[in-house]
């Protein structure tokens, strides 16, 4: 059996069975159709001053800085997790593994009702907070941060978990011979050979931040400025001004598919040469 | 007085148990050789510390590696090791992988770098330092390998198939430069090969595993030329049969019998060359004492002469021939043909380990 140079068409050419065919379709005017209709109906001619606007400009800004916040969170504490998921063995892995992608199929808004029993003005920790260091986190940029954190980090652990587990062990037994301890051996090798994929891990965390909603809005409210995040900002103009709705969430469209194209460029790139 | 190093290593692992007891002086290159499964791969894990030993000791320059409480880990041992795989760091051009070890072992970048170019410089790929792995040719990679594993400045080098991946000409090339190097080299290498010529050309000693215990241990000259499991005699390239000696009578496992001029008395291998064997189609009447009746199971072209493999009775055979000898036998797979080899021909051996060489009566000699 040879390869054909193309590469493109598989031994097994012949006509794609229509039964296959159609529902693929299908799908992709699912997927599509909404996003195109959503620039369909972008107010073109008014734009460019509703883009001028500050308080979309302010709800950019503290979605793109929390976002990359819960991002760079995600990466201190998420890497290491993944690390001891993927490189340690001990008795109830599978049970931690299992809780920490809880939050993966938690509707967010309770996960919102469970930041609040949390770290609520009464909360199991909020309460001693604000009785001890006077600080209280819901309401504030610091619970929106929390709240994208919470649902962001187990994306961020599993596909960082995926990645370190495609990572040749071998290189990990030959950094050992040549005298690295478990500190080198992830620091010089089982990061770097992992990189692509805890970049495309980030990368997944951080667009699932930024389009936090229901969390967000139970745990943190919808103060324009210090809790209003783009998706909150979308949801409250589509009440009075469907129009300014739609802006936004192009702004949002725009913002993700730039992220991905950027970073796939740079890292997606590589991990597949 | 003890071994610089002593390995007394048994690992236990469903099905099958390696128990392997070695001992070697610096400078000492041991092949280990033997079929797949045999546990050599498993015998260099163990003795790095990579896998934990179910029993036994390892001790090298005086110091307990494994044995009795913890054992120390691979990051404290003096070892070097080198894959079949060259198993370069791939984010690492060569010198920072070659570095990587002293790196780890405590040397500033600057002074690990030195030793590092130093060692490329060694091995001959001093102009390749700045290519990553995908950049190098399978010959320079494992050069770099070799270098990695150098640098460390070992007392234990450990090989595993380091020549197996590559091609016939860079093995051959790199064959004289590693025996050079090991040569060079001043703690014990330990050569996992599947490989005779590296057996021969590199090693001062070889133990042939087999089932993970060892079925022979020798110069490479002693167990080429006695080989006791069918893995060495086919690397060697020699007929081996098995059987029950009294005196001059050798009795083979399918009751067959075989005329040696070696007199011994128990068990014991008989082996002799393909060149001595000779073919013909109708029963031999000539001098040859010893004959079998067999089907050509392949015909390969063997250097200057032809090799044929037999299935003769007790074991297959090879038999080596002119390629004009095989036109006229017309040698094809599933022929059946005679087999004769003359007693003088025999080299006959004690079959327990322990057993000194049958020597030869003063009649005999």
């Amino acid at each position: 059996m040879s390869r054909t140079s193309t590469g493109a068409v598989p031994a097994s050419t012949g006509r794609a069975p229509l039964r296959l065919l159609l529902p693929a379709v299908a799908g992709l005017v699912v997927l599509l159709a909404p996003l195109a209709a959503l620039v369909a109906r972008t107010p073109w001619a008014t734009l460019p001053e509703r883009l001028a606007d500050p308080e979309i400009l302010m709800a950019l800004r503290l979605s793109v800085v929390t976002a990359t916040i819960a991002s760079v969170l995600c990466l201190v504490m998420g890497l290491p997790l993944a690390w001891v998921l993927a490189r340690t063995a001990f008795r109830g892995r599978s049970l931690l593994r299992a809780l920490v992608t809880v939050p993966l199929v938690l509707p967010p808004v309770v996960a919102g009702v469970a930041l609040l029993s949390a770290f609520g003005r009464n909360g199991v920790v909020g309460g001693p907070l604000r009785d001890w260091f006077d600080l209280t986190i819901p309401y504030t940029t610091t619970a929106v941060v929390l709240a994208q954190t919470f649902v962001a980090l187990p994306f961020v652990v599993i596909s960082i978990e995926g990645a370190l587990r495609a990572t040749n062990r071998a290189y990990d037994d030959v950094a050992a011979v040549l005298g690295a301890d478990r500190w080198g051996i992830f620091a010089r090798v089982t990061v770097p050979l992992a990189l692509p994929g805890i970049a495309a891990g980030l990368v997944l965390g951080w667009a699932r931040a930024l389009g936090e909603f229901g969390a967000t809005i139970t745990f943190a409210g919808n103060y324009p400025g210090s809790t209003q995040t783009m998706p909150l900002a979308v949801y409250t103009a589509l009440q009075s001004d469907p129009e300014a709705a739609v802006v936004l969430s192009l702004i949002l469209l725009v913002v993700s598919v730039a992220v991905l194209a950027l970073l796939r460029e740079r890292w997606f790139g590589q991990a597949a040469r | 007085m003890s071994a610089f190093l002593e390995a007394d290593v048994v690992v236990r692992r469903a099905g099958h148990t390696l128990d392997v007891s070695l001992a070697a002086e610096p400078g000492d290159v041991v092949a280990v050789i033997g079929p797949n499964g045999a546990g050599k791969t498993t015998l260099l894990r163990a003795l790095a510390g990579l896998l934990p030993l179910d029993a036994g000791t390892v001790t090298c320059e005086g110091v307990t590696w494994a044995g009795a409480g913890t054992p120390t880990p691979p990051q404290q041992r003096d070892i070097g090791m080198v894959f079949q795989q060259h198993l370069l760091f791939p984010h690492l051009d060569a010198l920072d992988n070659v570095a990587f070890g002293p790196r780890s072992r405590g040397s500033g970048r600057r002074e690990a770098r030195r030793v590092a170019h130093t060692w490329l410089e060694r091995v001959g790929v001093g102009a390749l330092s700045d290519r990553r792995p995908h950049q190098l040719s399978g010959g320079q990679a494992q050069r770099v390998a070799i270098a990695r594993a150098l640098a460390t400045d070992p007392t234990l080098l450990l090989l595993d198939e380091p020549l197996a991946a590559l091609d016939v000409s860079v093995a051959m090339a790199l064959r004289f430069e590693l025996a050079r190097h090991l040569a060079d080299f001043g703690g014990v290498s330990i050569l996992v090969t599947h490989d005779a010529i590296d057996t021969m050309t590199i090693a001062n000693r070889v133990v042939v595993l087999d089932e993970g215990r060892i079925a022979q241990a020798g110069t490479p000259d002693e167990v080429a030329q006695r080989p006791r499991t069918d893995h060495v005699a086919r690397l060697v390239g020699l007929n081996v049969l098995r059987g029950h000696s009294t005196v001059t009578d050798v009795r083979l496992a399918d009751g067959t019998s075989l005329v040696t001029t070696t007199p011994f008395d128990g068990d014991v291998f008989v082996s002799f060359g393909p060149e001595t064997v000779s073919l013909t189609v109708g029963e031999p009447t000539g001098s040859a004492r010893n004959r079998w009746s067999g089907v050509v199971r392949s015909v390969v072209p063997h250097g200057a002469a032809v090799r044929v493999h037999l299935d003769a009775g007790a074991a297959p055979l090879i038999a080596d021939v002119t390629p004009a000898s095989a036109a006229r036998l017309e040698l094809v797979p599933g022929r059946r043909v005679w087999a004769a080899v003359k007693a003088t021909e025999l080299a006959v051996y004690g079959a327990s380990a322990a057993e000194p060489p049958a020597p030869l009566p003063s009649r005999y000699v």
